[in-house]
């Protein structure tokens, strides 16, 4: 299993065994876990309600492995991203990565986890003690995107306005 | 040609999850997305130029000089923000 969207929690060393279990060739594991923070912008958090768009967003995050593995001599992806009700402190999403060497690793996490924040259809809408509100998409990540170059996904973001 | 029309987060909450709509046939994505504008107030504000949204083609992101086919599946969304 590369991808999983789920309301559950994830355990990182379970999940980074199973990735590396099958595979001798691995000599590097990078993973990056997100979480969620008790405060945005300056405002209290309590709550985040994750919303997705079931199927595509399957397809797009399956999308930019092929676009990891085109790009890294990566070994091993795995993706676990959850949805529904979440609360400070608890994990959002996992990307881990296996490759022979740590820089192809390191990289392609980074990679993976600027590609999921810009393009994989995912909305977080966050409950503060002035009530809930959606939150904005950030520049900064189109920015941490466009280092990457890839041509097809600048031109969307900027054409899409 | 019929198309199905979806809608996420905050422009869900301001139209529902969608609705099949009739478009003439090589009908852009604009030119569905001005055909909702002009379909009602609520519609207009939810999908009013200007505002940062994102489409996508059959479950593929899109920009809106892209062209539908009969029964494609067109969504409109604010810019992502998973993670």
């Amino acid at each position: 299993m590369t991808v999983s969207i789920q309301t559950a929690d994830f355990d990182l060393s379970t999940e980074v065994a199973a990735l590396r279990a099958a595979d001798p060739g691995v000599g590097a594991v990078a993973s990056f876990v997100g979480c969620v923070r008790d405060r945005n912008d300056g405002v209290g958090v309590t709550a985040l309600e994750l919303e997705h768009y079931p199927g595509m967003t399957e397809k797009s995050i399956d999308a930019m492995i092929d676009a990891a593995r085109q790009r890294f001599d990566i070994r091993g992806v795995r993706v676990i991203h959850r949805v529904g009700l979440l609360k400070p402190q608890d994990q959002i999403v996992l990307v881990a990565v296996s490759s022979a060497h740590r820089g192809t690793a390191f990289q392609a996490c980074e990679f993976l986890m600027d590609y999921l924040k810009t393009q994989a259809p995912f909305w977080k809408k966050e409950t503060t003690p002035d009530g809930s509100r959606w939150v904005d998409a950030r520049v900064s990540d189109d920015v941490a995107m466009a280092r990457w170059q890839l041509p097809h996904a600048d031109a969307l973001m900027e054409r899409a306005d | 040609m019929k198309v199905q029309v979806r809608y996420f987060a905050s422009i869900r909450e301001a139209l529902g999850e969608g609705e099949w709509i009739e478009v003439p046939a090589g009908a852009s994505v604009r030119e569905v997305r001005d055909q909702l504008i002009a379909s009602s107030p609520v519609h207009a504000i939810a999908l009013a130029r200007g505002k940062a949204l994102r489409c996508a083609l059959n479950q593929a992101l899109c920009d809106e000089s892209t062209v539908a086919t009969a029964h494609a599946e067109i969504a409109f969304f604010p810019p992502v923000t998973g993670g």
